[in-house]
């Protein structure tokens, strides 16, 4: 059982860490995009083979708890971090992409064009920030109330998508720059929707709820009584 | 040995009596195969199964886990009057099998036991007797004397065990002289041939290797389909695959009963969760 524990841990720190990095890639993508600057692209690129490397550790450790055959929470637990670190590193390609958007639009003059860019990154940054805090602080609650801030996400990400599109066809000139702007903000949605996947993964691991694809963002009513139905009643 | 119906049972909060999910019951009834209500059983002055009230699904595997003195054995051997062979042994509560009393005085014990069949952890074949001997015996005793039938039960009984094809060529060879996953396979058909409604297993795989038990487990699964099966089982994995309904037990209480899906990954009390996951104490 010691060693059981120690694995779990282990676990779980390396999954903190890939944690920290892929936000950190995320903010940094985004600064790049913003302050137009190169070397910060290219350090999200560099962080990227981090994590890849990271998600395999975390599939490693939880392969070997399986095998221990855990129950109950530990289950959970480990069958969550397998699947947050998938949207862990999802993120971090997303931010990626981002950041190879980022460095393609520095060789060109910026467009004049006020978009919801940095508002979409700072609502997908937030988005994946507070789901890793509700993971941290097994606060299925806010988790749950993570899961329907995605549908805003998706609407502003439409938004920019329209007004990219207008301002293509009115300025042809600007169709490459704005199809890497389209990009960005596509990439930025995923950022949040995988946000959105670890919340519900954390409503599952406090409460054992599959709430994906569900729609339900409510917590269940605790049961009427202590005595259970009687079966084929 | 006192059976205590009329007790008033002792005081306490209601206790967990059937999984909270829908279970199958007997085909065009309402009735589990087995009820325990209210179910204390005493050693002397040891009170070894406090109130436990359960409801066994027909046709479904259901276990009883649970760390060693819970009292799952005790209550394995309750339903079908087994703990009665201990002197000091007293009963307080109801069991019903498909709805009938049987501590009521006008069931016979041996009755009981020939309608609820036990097998064992150590698996038990009389050493004197054959493979073929082993199997009919509980017909002999039973007073059943057509060759042709017994002969008809012998195979209908090894065939449902699994170990028909293995042993149909030396039916009259020393039941001793099969290995122990096929000696345990061969109690489990001697408590098939006098075709029982339900069949109790008292961790009958734990001193089996890996490949034994997995046929044992194998032939669980296939025996519900006709059977009604309570396991005692230490192996949690064990219990993970083959059964439908899980019973954890706590210092002779019932703490949670539901479907095994359930109890294992989302058991709702702290014992249980502890105990599962092995943090138990």
């Amino acid at each position: 059982m010691v060693h059981f524990e120690q694995e779990l841990g282990v676990l779980k720190n390396t999954l903190l860490t890939m944690a920290s990095r892929s936000e950190a890639a995320v903010n940094l993508a985004v600064e790049a995009v913003v302050n137009r600057d190169y070397d910060l692209a290219q350090r999200v690129r560099a962080d990227d083979e981090i994590i890849d490397q990271l998600e395999l550790d975390v599939d490693e450790i939880a392969i070997r708890l399986l095998a221990m055959a855990p129950l109950a929470s530990d289950l959970r637990l480990i069958t969550v971090a397998m699947k947050v670190s998938q949207n862990l590193e999802r993120v971090a390609d997303e931010a990626c992409k981002i950041a190879k958007r980022a460095r393609d639009l520095n060789q060109e003059p910026p467009l004049k064009l006020a978009l919801g860019i940095p508002r979409l990154a700072d609502m997908a940054v937030q988005m994946v920030k507070r789901a890793l805090d509700t993971f941290v602080r097994q606060d299925p609650a806010e988790a749950r109330s993570l899961v329907p801030q995605d549908k805003e996400v998706d609407a502003l990400n439409k938004q920019i998508h329209r007004q990219l599109a207008d301002q293509m066809i009115a300025s042809p000139d600007t169709i490459t720059r704005c199809l890497n702007l389209m990009v960005v903000a596509k990439s930025l949605e995923r950022i949040a929707d995988h946000g959105k996947n670890i919340a519900e993964e954390v409503v599952y691991l406090c409460e054992a709820e599959d709430i994906r694809h569900t729609g339900k963002t409510k917590a269940p009513a605790p049961p009427a009584g202590e005595m259970p139905e009687q079966p084929g009643s | 040995m006192t059976t205590a119906n009329e007790t008033v049972a002792p005081p306490g909060p209601p206790r967990p009596a059937a999984p909270k999910e829908k279970a199958s019951m007997t085909p065009g009834t309402n009735v589990p195969a087995l009820t325990a209500r209210n179910l204390s059983i005493y050693f002397g002055s040891n009170h070894v199964l406090k109130a436990v009230s359960l409801d066994v699904p027909a046709r479904a595997v259901t276990a009883i886990i649970g760390p060693s003195g819970c009292g799952k054995s005790t209550f394995l051997r309750a339903l079908n009057r087994m703990h009665e062979l201990v002197p000091t042994a007293r009963m307080e509560g109801e069991i019903r099998l498909f709805g009938e009393d049987i501590y009521s005085q006008q069931v016979e014990p041996v009755v009981v036991r020939r309608r609820v069949g036990m097998v064992f952890q150590k698996s038990n074949p009389f050493p004197t007797m054959s493979i073929a001997e082993n199997v009919t015996v509980g017909l002999r005793l039973n007073g059943m004397r057509n060759r042709a039938t017994l002969t008809e039960r012998l195979e209908e009984s090894l065939v449902m065990a699994a170990l028909w094809d293995e042993v149909k060529d030396r039916l009259d060879a020393p039941a001793i002289s099969l290995s122990g996953g096929q000696q345990q396979r061969l109690c489990i058909a001697r408590a098939l041939a006098v075709r029982p409604e339900v069949l109790l297993m008292d961790e009958p795989a734990s001193a089996l290797d890996p490949l034994a038990t997995a046929k044992i487990e194998d032939l669980i699964l296939e025996l519900k389909k006709d059977y009604t099966i309570v396991i005692v089982t230490h192996n949690m994995q064990q219990a993970a695959r083959i059964s439908d309904y899980t019973a954890f037990f706590y210092l002779g209480e019932l703490i949670e009963y539901g479907s095994t899906s359930r109890i294992f990954t989302n058991p709702t009390k702290k014992q249980t969760e502890d105990y599962v996951t092995g943090r138990f104490g």
